[in-house]
């Protein structure tokens, strides 16, 4: 059997590490379109902030690990799949046959539509290529534009402003991290970071980048002119779905249609990660969640429905998302906005950035949103997961959301 | 022998002794606030239930770390945290149903229980045998681990 993995991050990794435990004589092979050995960009905030250097951020550390496993990882980017033929074309090389195919090409960062974006002072915050220009990029005092306060901008704020940059940060949203705060959560944030010297401007938009002198002057929506050493844009990703144009695989929002056994549209093709129009645990939507969990969940599902088609269903991944901006930390779970007809609770310490709400649907957990929480989050998982009737717990969790723990053993351990 | 850590609430007093000797066997002070242990307290039933990691079989927490740093021990079965790896990215902490991966702000990286490397500490100091460290085939982890299945998002077909 020839399996072949398009991508080389976690969820490329992850398929390949479960094909081998399923069949020890497989031929495995990782297609990925960067030089380095199979990295997490998850850790790039960290080699930015030189928490680490670029080894680690490699996803195994043993430089001899893929080949003790016998996983070839090839070097080239996927130009074409042909079902028919069962092939997919590299550019300017080979077309690599196979018998069983995964898209886990992740995603890529998306280009706002901004006059002036191309200019050489602008780049974005994805790869390894972009950290070293990043890095070389800013000296102490430096001016920089941050476009987008999103998941990638708030995570990397703390390694730039210790880099010495003198960060502005333009946010298109009315408040920080949109897609995975809520208000009250992404305001206090703004004002953390405020407090901390980094000039936030959200509900505002670049429009254009110019030429100016050394440096970029960056225009926005609100009449402000910012001087730039440095532009970082990170205004959010989409999937890198295009090559399979032609394919005959199904696209949705440019993700790849799967059905519960993580299969395309087209027998033999399977996606996973970022990529994949994948089922949500929450709602049983199907959608493009694009995170490290669900990305590891995938591959580990795809690689049996590879080796076996039909043996393992995806019953759908949690959303949740943790991030750590200039050291405050946020996490946000399934339906945190709330369910229609559904109860919630909050408790909130503005003064010390402190903050939970809880999204219940009748007496069952179903989201929330924390802000400064270390201890035992993983437990809202575990809560949102199990399904659990709260029963009078639930009265006692709206009196005081932090009784969190106590709530899941209640469910868990009654006798 | 694999051993692991039975716990049996009937049994525990609420003494916190079991928070001292984890917070001094692997902080090196006697800071409750660090143990890898907690004793959570149920007033209105006068009930106590000391609470760990069970190193369950599904490690959703190995499984989530973008870096390998958590690996299972094969001598004595905990999943472990190397420090040098973790980049303190904190992904295992959400993705650990049972929330006993934390996050220490103090050294930027996760902690969890290790069993002190087949020694637990917690069941040594642990003055009613509420915690014990004995033959892994005989321990009452079951209802955890039952439950631990219902996490799972996937579903086998045979």
């Amino acid at each position: 059997m020839k399996h072949l993995i398009i991508g080389a991050g976690p969820a490329g990794v992850v398929a390949a590490e479960t094909l081998r435990k399923l069949d020890k004589n497989a031929s495995i092979t990782i297609l990925g379109d960067e030089p380095e050995p199979p990295y997490s960009r998850m850790a790039i905030p960290y080699l930015l902030i030189d928490n680490i250097d670029e080894q680690g951020t490699y996803l195994r550390k043993d430089q001899d690990y893929f080949k003790t496993q016998s996983i070839d990882v090839v070097v080239g980017r996927a130009e074409s799949l042909d079902p028919v033929n069962k092939t997919v074309k590299v550019a300017g090389g080979d077309a690599l046959p196979y018998d069983k195919v995964l898209v886990a090409t992740g995603s890529r960062p998306i280009k706002p539509p901004v006059p002036g974006i191309d200019h050489e002072k602008v780049t974005s915050c994805w790869t390894l290529e972009d950290a070293r220009k990043i890095t070389s990029g800013i000296q102490q005092g430096a001016p920089v534009v941050l476009i987008g306060a999103g998941f990638i901008g708030c995570i990397i704020l703390e390694a730039l402003v210790s880099a010495g940059a003198d960060l502005t940060v333009v946010e298109m949203g009315n408040r920080m991290v949109p897609r995975m705060l809520d208000e009250k959560c992404g305001s206090l944030l703004e004002t953390w970071c405020q407090n901390k010297g980094v000039n936030v401007m959200t509900s505002t938009t670049v429009t254009a980048i110019e030429p100016s002198g050394d440096r970029v002057l960056v225009k926005t929506s609100d009449g402000a002119e910012v001087e730039a050493e440095l532009v970082i844009s990170a205004a959010g990703v989409k999937p890198n779905a295009d090559f399979l144009e032609g394919s005959g695989v199904k696209l949705i929002d440019g993700g790849i249609e799967i059905d519960e056994f993580m299969q395309s549209s087209v027998d033999g093709v399977y996606a996973a990660g970022d990529v994949a129009y994948g089922r949500d645990f929450s709602t049983g939507e199907f959608g493009i969640q694009a995170i490290q969990p669900t990305a590891v969940d995938h591959a580990r599902l795809a690689a049996n429905n590879m080796h076996k088609h039909g043996s393992i269903r995806h019953r759908g991944s949690v959303l949740m998302n943790v991030l750590d901006t200039m050291g405050l930390i946020s996490a946000s779970y399934g339906q945190w906005e709330g369910v229609e007809g559904g109860d919630s609770a909050e408790l909130l310490d503005e003064n010390n950035f402190r903050y939970i709400q809880l999204q219940f649907d009748q007496d069952r957990l179903v989201g929330a949103n924390t802000l400064g929480l270390t201890q035992h989050v993983g437990v809202l998982r575990g809560l949102i997961q199990g399904k659990f009737h709260l029963g009078h717990w639930k009265q006692k969790l709206m009196d005081n959301p932090l009784l969190l723990m106590e709530a899941y053993l209640a469910a868990t351990q009654a006798s | 022998m694999q051993r692991s850590l039975t716990i049996d609430p009937e049994k525990c007093t609420g003494c916190l002794q079991c928070e001292m000797a984890c917070s001094f066997e692997n902080e090196g002070n006697f800071n409750p606030s660090k143990s890898r242990i907690k004793v959570f307290t149920f007033h209105e039933e006068g009930r106590f239930v000391p609470y760990t990691c069970t190193q369950c079989d599904e490690a959703w927490c190995m499984q989530a770390c973008p870096v390998d740093a958590i690996k299972m021990n094969f001598t004595t079965g905990a999943m472990e945290v190397n420090e040098q790896t973790c980049v303190g990215c904190k992904v295992c902490t959400i993705a650990c149903p049972f929330g006993t991966v934390n996050y220490n702000v103090d050294t930027g990286k996760v902690v969890k229980c290790d069993l002190c490397g087949g020694d637990p500490a917690c069941a040594t100091a642990c003055p009613t045998q509420a915690i014990t460290y004995v033959d892994a085939s005989a321990t009452g982890l079951d209802k955890m681990r039952v439950w631990a299945s219902k996490t799972d998002n996937a579903q086998a077909t045979t």
